[in-house]
């Protein structure tokens, strides 16, 4: 038994599970709760307005004159929000089917999983910062995202009501048909790389300059800014997809409230709820991750090292000196406060999108994926191809 | 005494060497060197997700409810991939849930809701259908027994396979370059036969061609 225990490598999965601990903990349900947060802040700007900003401590229920003001602006809104979603009434309609009533929610928080597949850092005390490095993680993070319908479906169908029905079939048939082009939009970035290990296309992008902004390293090369087209194409279809797979506006038909009340989870209150609207922002994060993962460089910024203390030679000239009076472990927080910073930043242009475009009609979205983007997708792959093979 | 002291203590000594054997077979064992973790850990997912696999399977014939079939499929299928990841073969693994999990059951369910589901939970159990059912089904379970049973190979352990020193399995490329080299002709022969399909499907449901 001893030799047994011993023979478990007890370092890794202590590693394994404090990244994971520390990724979904202590940043991405925090970012998520802060997204939401900065919805309305951001919207409340857009449309002249203030927003929430003077969430306090209640303390006038006490029976002083004031809330007590410890948050700077309304910072303490998403504790508010949450203490508001758990203490309200969990009701649960009459006639709903209710197991299913009951798992919908809980597979709403699905795209969590597919956070273990994408690298948010470089690597600290010598451990790489993604939680499963395996060799087909741009496929592992497709599959989880493929299996998130099954959440709005479930729901649709379990409330046993017409409008939450009708949202459910809407959203399955928009995710259907985005997954097949997000998926084919993003197979030139895995031809010009030739595989797929995120961990490792972050780092041929810190060595190489990042896939839209090749200017150091390998990516000075006529191949690389030839690609920059298809890359560009790719970008472009690879963000409407991620907005319709995350049903954000002006995609998001399965709770469009003018015509569904509020979609799928119309029927929802409480808790349960809350776990639909925090499951749609972690996608959403997820989201964002990929598109820095594949597109903005993932950690890596230009002028600051990895984890080892190395950065692209061009930078190692100039700044080697200075990257070595710091500790390397340092430098490995730096990355990883890059890279959620970036997803931070493309999650404001989410919210920006939101509160400036309309909503499609149901029949243009589906349009729109199958006769544009799809095709436009395909046809990027030969583009890509033929610069390929031409510049090789 | 003494003698039959040693005596149980050897029985019991082989006991547990036939147990560990037992949960160690049924499993080919690719071995990453840098994981010493699999020896152990392993065969004990592998059993996990087999027993679960076998389990949902069954609920999928046993449940009278559609969509409860339905999802207990698509766990069956999630343990397949988690059996599929357990030897190391990443890329089936995530393709199986892409393309079974993630794509036909969902096209499935939505079918299924769509339709009328009180019919089925409704009908009553045909007593003729279930007892012949069930005898052509053990008479298949005992000539599978039968004949697995005198298979020679299934007494030895799977040949261990090791990759050279400092190489991960690179399942992809091997697929990848498989297909595209040694089996090009079906490759696109099966890409011909799939776009046949398609056109038929859309052919079929248009009511009327113009």
């Amino acid at each position: 038994m001893i030799s047994l225990l011993a023979s478990i490598p007890w370092e890794m999965l202590i590693w394994s599970l404090a990244k994971a601990v520390f990724v979904i903990f202590l940043v991405v349900l925090p970012l998520v709760s802060y997204t939401v947060y900065a919805e309305r802040r951001v919207s409340a700007a857009i449309q002249d307005r203030v927003g929430p900003n003077r969430t306090g401590f209640p303390t006038s229920l006490l029976g002083f004159k004031k809330d007590l003001q410890l948050f700077l602006g309304g910072l303490g809104q998403p504790v508010a929000d949450a203490l508001k979603f758990i203490l309200k009434e969990d009701f649960t309609p009459g006639g709903v089917k209710q197991f299913y009533f009951w798992l919908a929610p809980c597979l709403a928080m699905l795209p969590l999983v597919s956070l273990a597949f994408i690298p948010f850092g470089s690597s600290f005390l010598g451990e790489k910062m993604v939680i499963a490095d395996v060799n087909v993680s741009v496929l592992g993070v497709f599959a989880v995202t493929g299996c998130g319908v099954y959440a709005i479906v479930l729901a649709g169908w379990a409330s046993n009501s017409k409008y939450p029905f009708l949202g459910g079939i809407r959203s399955s048939s928009q995710m259907i048909a985005y997954e097949l082009s997000m998926g084919l939009s993003i197979i030139p970035v895995l031809m010009l790389f030739g595989g797929m290990k995120l961990s490792d296309l972050v780092q041929y992008q810190a060595d190489n300059g990042w896939l839209l902004l090749p200017l150091w390293g390998g990516g000075l090369s006529a191949e690389r800014w030839l690609m920059l087209l298809p890359l560009a194409i790719s970008f472009i279809v690879f963000t409407i997809s991620v907005f319709a797979e995350t049903n954000r506006l002006p995609f998001d038909m399965p709770e469009s409230e003018t015509e569904l009340v509020a979609g799928y989870h119309t029927e929802y209150s409480s808790m349960k709820f809350a776990l639909f609207f925090l499951g749609e922002y972690a996608a959403m994060i997820v989201g964002s991750s990929l598109i820095v993962v594949f597109f903005f460089g993932g950690w890596s910024l230009p002028f600051i090292p990895d984890g080892q203390g190395h950065a692209a030679a061009f930078f190692q000239n100039i700044f080697g000196d200075f990257y070595a009076l710091l500790p390397d472990w340092l430098w490995g927080i730096a990355n990883i406060t890059v890279f959620f910073g970036k997803v931070a930043l493309v999650l404001v242009f989410f919210i920006w999108v939101r509160w400036t475009l309309p909503r499609f009609r149901f029949d243009q979205l589906m349009k729109i994926g199958w006769l544009y983007l799809f095709e436009i997708a395909l046809v990027n792959i030969f583009l890509t191809a033929a610069i390929l093979a031409f510049t090789k | 005494m003494e003698k039959l002291a040693t005596q149980s203590r050897i029985r019991r000594i082989r006991r547990i060497r036939r147990i560990r054997r037992i949960l160690t077979r049924g499993f080919c064992q690719i071995r990453n060197p840098q994981s010493a973790i699999r020896n152990f850990v392993n065969p004990l997912l592998f059993w996990f997700f087999a027993a679960m696999m076998l389990a949902f399977g069954v609920s999928v014939v046993l449940n009278r409810n559609p969509v409860a079939s339905a999802l207990s499929l698509v766990v069956s299928f999630l343990c397949l991939a988690a059996l599929y990841v357990g030897l190391d073969a990443y890329f089936i693994g995530a393709i199986q849930v892409i393309v079974y999990a993630g794509a036909v059951m969902v096209l499935f369910l939505f079918i299924i809701m769509l339709l009328d589901l009180g019919a089925e939970q409704r009908r009553k159990f045909n007593k003729v259908a279930l007892v012949g059912g069930s005898a052509v089904a053990l008479g298949f379970a005992a000539q599978l027994v039968g004949v697995l049973g005198k298979f020679p190979m299934g007494n030895k352990p799977f040949p261990e396979l090791k990759l050279p020193p400092g190489e991960s399995l690179n399942d992809l490329q091997h697929v990848g370059e498989t297909l595209f080299s040694a089996h090009t002709l079906p490759f696109q022969v099966i890409g011909v036969l799939i776009l046949v399909a398609t056109i038929g499907v859309i052919v079929i449901s248009k009511r009327e061609l113009k």
